[in-house]
């Protein structure tokens, strides 16, 4: 505590200190307040978080000495030119994308219905416990519950056992899988959006689109749809990007498939090839840039 | 206004981006002698004596390699090691010989639990010191055939101290795998008929798998050491491995993994480590294991000193005391491994763990190629080409799995 502001003047009111002028300076001067006010969170995002994406970025561009695994700081082209002329990037590429759209297809045509009845079908006092529901498995750890999923999924396991009696049996480990495990994983993220965008529509539309002659179908084409789109991409967001940089799942369920998650901890975890990893993990960057830019224009950056 | 503050910031990213790497540009100068692979080694001053030790040391082990209790109350050789020298052990688990050497690197850590794969990396960079042996009493009782290994010595100067050794086995299961294997070619043959129920070790290290498979089943290709390898030995290997893709069901790294997979028949036949097929048939699973005819991979760890160790001394004390004979009994049964101290046998609960994990083997060791960083020099002592470093061998494992 600074004293000046306490030791009094002779009459007792308190000279002006430091304080009291720093106060008088900070009301004069409401964006020097507000500069001050925003400095720490402002620090925090250059400093620690687009300072980290750029050192990731930079990185990309050095090499590595292979061997005492010190990192070259020399500017070259080198990964890159790798990453394109190697065609097996472009096929784990092409494949990561082909899950992250899977997992996001299946996520929203479980979580739509799932989201409307909780929006609007169950009564108010019930949507609390089935938010809690919903949010429940999120409490569990993520590994736990992949290593659940390879148990369900094994030969002769749970869903082997409930698909037999209809001729079908499990999909064993593979992609198939790695699909499965990953919508149920991020199933919550699609949920909560969507919940959250159609909670917010009011009954008195879809009262007023029945009133005017449309069927629930029409009803949720022409009226809910348009409405709650920009919730549905918020929610793709998640389970997009999440789905793009997964490596844990595909390593427990995924059999001998890889994604673009698993080429970059095979380059830092065996090889210490830290720019050849940073210049993979440039592609799910630049994939996902180009995805917020379309969502943007849809508003949906609002719904998160 | 949006756009020019984005600049702003972007400037500013980059401004700190590129003053980090200014900071930490220095690799230091590296005085060098020739290293037996050719590559050159830094100079680091060995400890010359034993003094008090500082109170405390701080370890990187892999998990299981400095149990203090806690995991186990019955599983504790820690505590009794700070009883008896007064050095209060602090353990970081290292889950990757790579973290191990990144680790390593910070210099706050005073001893590594490192294995072949990792180690020269840190004899290159200087990490580690050269280690006296002659301040580790326990050495001298050390299997002969776990010193001065190309792992753990360069040049004839010890880096470590070896601390115990595994083979990469052949695992099967007895009911659906009619006819014992004996050869590796069980897991490459194209023709499999277990096509798809085949496991491998997921790692860029199992190319050497695959090139001990083809140093007998293609001698014309000249292979002498699975882990120097030229660029013609190297496609061979690759080759094999993109053909035995199709063939494999999944490749393991974890062994929960791979125990529940040989228990529910996803996986009928693969590379394993004894003690993953102690505990699948602990868990009923009709399993058996062999060390195929060509011999096999393997690994072998060393306990090594950091060349900026703060605590050294306690380090010297901690290295003499994981391979005395009690503490080494006790960390090789419970990680499943054989003990590197040939008095350890004498101590173990299970009276047949030596004989079990063929500890006293060496005719068995002597088939087990244990893992090394294949490095550019040819670690065969070839000169006349160059081989392919361990880097690439990451590189061609994402193409093998595709």
């Amino acid at each position: 505590m600074t004293g000046s502001a306490l030791t009094g003047g002779k009459d007792g009111r308190p000279a002006p200190g430091i304080r009291r002028r720093a106060a008088a300076l900070l009301h004069r001067r409401p964006r020097l307040r507000l500069s001050l006010l925003l400095s720490a969170p402002l620090a925090w995002l250059v400093v620690v978080y687009l300072g980290a994406l750029a050192a990731i970025f930079l990185t990309a561009f050095w090499t590595t000495d292979v061997f005492t695994g010190e990192v070259v700081r020399q500017f070259t082209l080198a990964n890159f030119q790798t990453l394109l002329d190697e065609p097996v990037y472009r096929t784990v590429a092409l494949r990561s994308l082909g899950v992250a759209a899977a997992v996001t297809l299946i996520d929203t045509a479980i979580g739509f219905p799932m989201a409307l009845y909780m929006a609007k079908v169950a009564r108010p006092r019930h949507r609390p416990y089935l938010v809690i529901a919903i949010l429940a498995p999120l409490w569990a750890a993520y590994l736990v519950k992949a290593y659940a999923w390879r148990v369900m999924l094994s030969q002769g396991g749970l869903l082997d056992q409930v698909l037999g009696p209809f001729g079908l049996s499990s999909p064993g480990y593979g992609l198939t899988a790695t699909v499965i495990v990953l919508a149920y994983l991020w199933l919550p993220y699609m949920i909560l959006p969507l919940y959250a965008g159609l909670e917010r529509l009011p009954d008195s539309l879809l009262d007023a689109s029945g009133d005017l002659g449309a069927r629930p179908l029409r009803t949720l084409r022409s009226v809910v749809l348009p409405l709650v789109f920009p919730s549905l991409v918020a929610g793709s967001i998640f389970t997009f990007s999440l789905s793009l940089g997964d490596y844990i799942t595909v390593k427990i369920v995924g059999g001998r498939s890889q994604l673009l998650g698993n080429v970059v901890y095979d380059n830092i975890g065996a090889a210490n090839n830290l720019p050849f990893a940073a210049a993979v993990a440039t592609i799910p960057v630049v994939v996902m840039l180009g995805y917020l830019a379309a969502a943007r224009r849809t508003g949906a950056l609002r719904e998160l | 206004m949006w756009s020019t503050r984005m600049a702003a910031a972007a400037a500013a990213t980059l401004a700190i981006g590129l003053a980090a790497a200014a900071c930490g540009g220095d690799s230091g100068d590296k005085a060098s002698g020739a290293g037996q692979g050719g590559f050159p080694v830094p100079k680091v001053a060995m400890q010359k004596s034993l003094g008090q030790g500082e109170g405390q040391v701080n370890l990187v082990a892999w998990a299981g390699y400095a149990e203090d209790g806690s995991n186990d109350p019955k599983v504790d050789w820690v505590t009794p090691f700070e009883k008896q020298t007064g050095c209060k052990v602090n353990t970081k688990v290292a889950g990757t010989s790579d973290e191990m050497v990144t680790l390593m690197k910070t210099g706050e850590y005073d001893a590594v639990s490192a294995s072949g794969d990792a180690s020269l990396r840190l004899i290159a960079s200087g990490t580690v010191a050269p280690v006296n042996t002659g301040l580790v009493p326990n050495y001298a009782d050390i299997f002969a055939g776990l010193k001065m290994k190309p792992w753990n010595s360069v040049n004839n100067v010890a880096y470590g101290i070896p601390h115990g050794r595994g083979a990469n086995l052949l695992m099967w299961r007895t009911d659906k795998v009619k006819t014992v294997p004996d050869s590796w070619g069980a897991v490459f043959d194209a023709n499999s008929p277990y096509k798809g129920k085949i496991t491998a070790y997921d790692s860029p290290i199992y190319i050497a798998d695959a090139a001990l498979y083809l140093k007998t089943a293609k001698p014309e290709l000249g292979i002498k050491d699975p882990y120097a390898l030229d660029q013609k030995q190297f496609d061979a290997a690759v080759e094999l491995l993109k053909t035995q893709h199709g063939l494999v069901g999944e490749y393991w790294s974890d062994y929960t993994k791979e125990v529940q997979a040989f228990k529910s028949g996803d996986s009928v036949l693969g590379t394993t480590w004894q003690v993953i097929a102690n505990l699948a048939k602990g868990e009923k699973a009709p399993v058996e294991v062999a060390l195929p005819k060509e011999g096999s991979t393997g690994w072998s760890d060393t306990w090594m000193v950091g060349a900026k160790a703060k605590h050294p001394n306690c380090a010297y004390k901690w290295m003499d005391w994981i391979v005395s004979p009690k503490a080494n009994a006790q960390v090789a049964e419970w990680f499943g491994e054989a003990p590197a101290n040939a008095k350890a046998c004498r101590e173990t609960a299970d009276k047949t763990h030596c004989d079990t994990f063929h500890a006293t083997d060496e005719n068995y060791f002597s088939k087990v190629h244990f893992w090394t960083t294949p490095i550019a020099q040819c670690l065969d002592g070839r000169k006349d080409v160059k081989c392919v470093d361990y880097s690439k061998w990451t590189q061609a494992w994402t193409t093998i799995k595709g």
